[in-house]
């Protein structure tokens, strides 16, 4: 199996905020255009590639689909060279005192390091307590004289964690935007996997956008390519530091394999059988509600497509520390490939419900 | 004036990247006495690890003013208290650390460095009111990854790295590898007219016990404490006036008049501030108030020692990420040359 780790790296080494998705959606383009047949963009921005399959037309297909979306910050006013922050997408505000971010500023050909500031409580106003400062407190300060910030920076201007991957012992990889650039990394694995091996149906692999803020993404590229199923991938809650409830898994021991309402249960057998027989390891993680995921978007999209949810379990997840194995990375892909080699031309007529 | 350029920035960048944190400053020590060694008539490492460096001046005088310039090596960091199996570990701060600059954030761990993080909680798990709570230093843990071999005892510090940003230097440490950086070009460049005693001192941040150690071993006639303190000047969340700046970026080397601890020497102060003026170098007085130097301890040893404090200005103290100017930082070092020549006895004769 080819290492996926130096692009994993690279795609977590670019910024992409929620509907500012091309810097990776670019890298994604030229890692998949040798591995499908047919690579565009949808009219809202997620990148859709074609890998045919070899069943006679009309061909069935499958709809692989992450997110390639991540949360940060915008600027939301500029006073003395600082500048005040809003969110975009579900940022963690603990996480921000001190953290590296790039202001990604459209008054300069430049991107501008920053870090996160918080001022000292003396300087807020007493309701906003000694705990954690909610953002409309933080201040972001590029080391810019404010008459520079004022000529480069601009309200509105995206604001990005800044940290390098770094690679933990155990073959687990940390950075932000984890969250769900390592499932990218996934889909990658499984086009990989495929140049060798014949499949009857068409896969449309999808990275889309804005999963963090609307599902616009999902909802879209689902609509406009209307596939027979879809398999959404995306990283649950790992189990460490802080989260050791049912709803967290241990990383490197397997992937998550979704059942709940977002989920259609015939799918999730089929997955679950070939995981055992394929020898990959997998947990149960039951979603009883929303999963939160592009699943919950496709799901209901025109006449409604059976879809599945593959995860991997990801720790620290919404911080710039998120933290995943890359052997779960390695195998979601490879389970995702055989799946689809798995497919016979008639799938779709023995989806049943009881 | 003494030249300033990329080859100071170079090796304060150097400083500011390798890990010293108090009680384990070997890192910096390494690249200390490298860089004083050509230089010194005198060098020892002392029983704490102070590095003690002493440059006799020549000049015919017989009474030579012997000046002693402290900066500290050590920087707050984290200790290692207790495994927790699978790479995980507990540790404590070491030195004055909001908890609330912890979450999220790479470190790097041991004498090989080894990466790390202190992650948290997903936003996702924790209901409103979790939310809003700070993390308390016993629910953190230091995350190696799944089999990291840290060790109960290893010192731990932040990961970010140095950069130069426009008018700006970005990085963790600046409290006070700043300092020992000018300590290291005062004392290549020391006048004849004194003999120089340069303390590159331990344990600042935790109360300041390498400088008392450093001040009884030199017996100074006079003592500076080179260090960098906090820059309080951004905007009130009302608009209002920030009347408790502490100390504002770009005016120039911060000199301190009084702190929490300490009256810093009137006569040095006055003197300080004399020399800026003569020269035309920006200066600025710190605003008395809390907060500390070495010079606290310096100026309580022995029989007493006319001490003043000279900092270079830095926002986000003790965080992973330090904002100075280079030009404070360059004015600073301007301030204390042309100081060190201005030296004479009558500077603190009794009157």
């Amino acid at each position: 199996m080819a290492d996926i780790l130096p692009f994993l790296k690279s795609l977590i080494s670019v910024s992409g905020l929620s509907g500012h998705e091309t810097p990776v959606a670019d890298l994604i383009t030229e890692k998949w255009r040798p591995l499908v047949d047919e690579l565009s963009l949808s009219r809202v921005g997620s990148l859709h590639g074609l890998k045919k399959g070899r069943g006679q037309e009309p061909r069935p297909s499958l709809m692989i689909a992450a997110h390639m979306d991540a949360i940060g910050m915008r600027v939301s006013k500029i006073e003395d060279g600082f500048l005040h922050i809003t969110n975009v997408g579900g940022i963690d505000v603990r996480v921000l005192p001190g953290a590296p971010v790039t202001v990604h500023a459209s008054g300069s050909d430049d991107e501008l390091p920053g870090v996160v500031a918080m001022p000292p409580a003396r300087f807020l106003p007493e309701s906003a307590g000694d705990g954690v400062l909610t953002i409309n407190y933080l201040l972001v300060d590029t080391g810019l004289l404010p008459r520079d910030v004022d000529k480069k920076v601009r309200v509105g201007d995206l604001i990005s964690f800044a940290n390098d991957p770094m690679e933990l012992a155990g073959e687990v990889i940390s950075g932000h935007s984890l969250d769900n650039r390592a499932s990218v990394a996934a889909l990658t694995v499984c086009l990989e996997e495929l140049q060798n091996k014949p499949h009857v149906w068409d896969v449309w692999a999808v990275a889309t956008v804005q999963e963090e803020v609307s599902f616009l993404g999902s909802y879209s590229s689902a609509f406009e390519l209307r596939p027979q199923m879809a398999i959404v991938v995306d990283g649950t809650f790992g189990k460490g530091p802080g989260a050791n409830g049912w709803q967290t898994f241990p990383l490197a021991k397997g992937v998550g394999l979704c059942i709940g309402p977002n989920m259609h249960p015939f799918l999730h057998e089929r997955l679950k059988s070939l995981a055992e027989q394929l020898e990959i390891p997998w947990f149960l993680d039951v979603t009883p509600g929303q999963s939160g995921t592009d699943a919950f978007a496709v799901q209901t999209t025109a006449e409604g497509i059976p879809t599945a949810l593959v995860e991997y379990p990801l720790r620290y997840m919404h911080t710039p520390v998120e933290s995943v194995a890359v052997k779960d990375i390695q195998r979601v892909g490879r389970l995702l490939a055989e799946f689809i080699v798995s497919l016979e031309a008639d799938f779709v007529d023995r989806i049943i419900w009881d | 004036m003494p030249t300033f350029g990329s080859a100071q920035l170079k090796l304060l960048e150097k400083l500011c990247n390798v890990i010293a944190v108090s009680g384990d400053e070997s890192e910096v020590r390494k690249l200390v006495l490298e860089e004083v060694k050509p230089h010194a008539d005198e060098l020892k490492v002392d029983v704490m690890g102070n590095v003690l460096a002493t440059k006799f001046g020549t000049g015919k005088n017989k009474r030579r003013m012997r000046v002693m310039l402290d900066a500290h090596m050590d920087e707050v960091g984290f200790m290692i208290v207790a495994d927790d199996g699978e790479g995980l570990y507990r540790f404590e701060t070491v030195g004055g650390i909001d908890v609330r600059h912890l979450v999220g954030k790479q470190i790097l761990v041991g004498k090989d460095y080894s990466p790390a993080v202190i992650g948290g909680k997903p936003i996702h798990l924790m209901n409103g009111e979790e939310r809003t709570r700070k993390v308390p230093l016993d629910a953190l843990r230091i995350d190696t990854g799944l089999s990291g071999k840290a060790k109960v005892g290893d010192r731990a510090g932040f990961a970010t790295k140095f950069r130069r940003v426009g008018p700006s230097i970005l990085s963790k440490s600046i409290d006070d590898r700043i300092g020992v950086a000018t300590l290291i070009e005062l004392f290549r460049q020391a006048p004849p007219t004194i003999d120089l005693c340069a303390a590159f001192s331990v344990q600042e941040e935790i109360g300041l016990r390498g400088a008392k150690v450093a001040a009884q071993y030199f017996n100074p006639d006079i003592a500076i404490a080179v260090d960098s303190t906090p820059a309080n000047d951004m905007p009130l969340y009302d608009g209002g006036e920030n009347i408790s700046y502490n100390t504002k970026l770009g005016l120039g080397p911060a000199i301190y008049i009084a702190d929490g601890s300490t009256l810093h020497d009137p006569r040095l102060v006055r003197f300080l501030a004399e020399t800026a003026e003569a020269e035309g170098i920006p200066y600025q007085f710190r605003q008395p108030g809390g907060g500390g130097t070495d010079s606290g301890a310096i100026q309580r040893s022995l029989a007493g020692i006319p001490t003043v404090s000279v900092s270079v200005p830095h926002r986000y103290t003790h965080s992973p990420i330090s904002i100075s100017r280079v030009d404070d930082w360059k004015n600073t070092i301007n301030l204390l040359y042309a100081a060190l020549r201005r030296i004479t006895p009558e500077l603190i004769a009794p009157r």
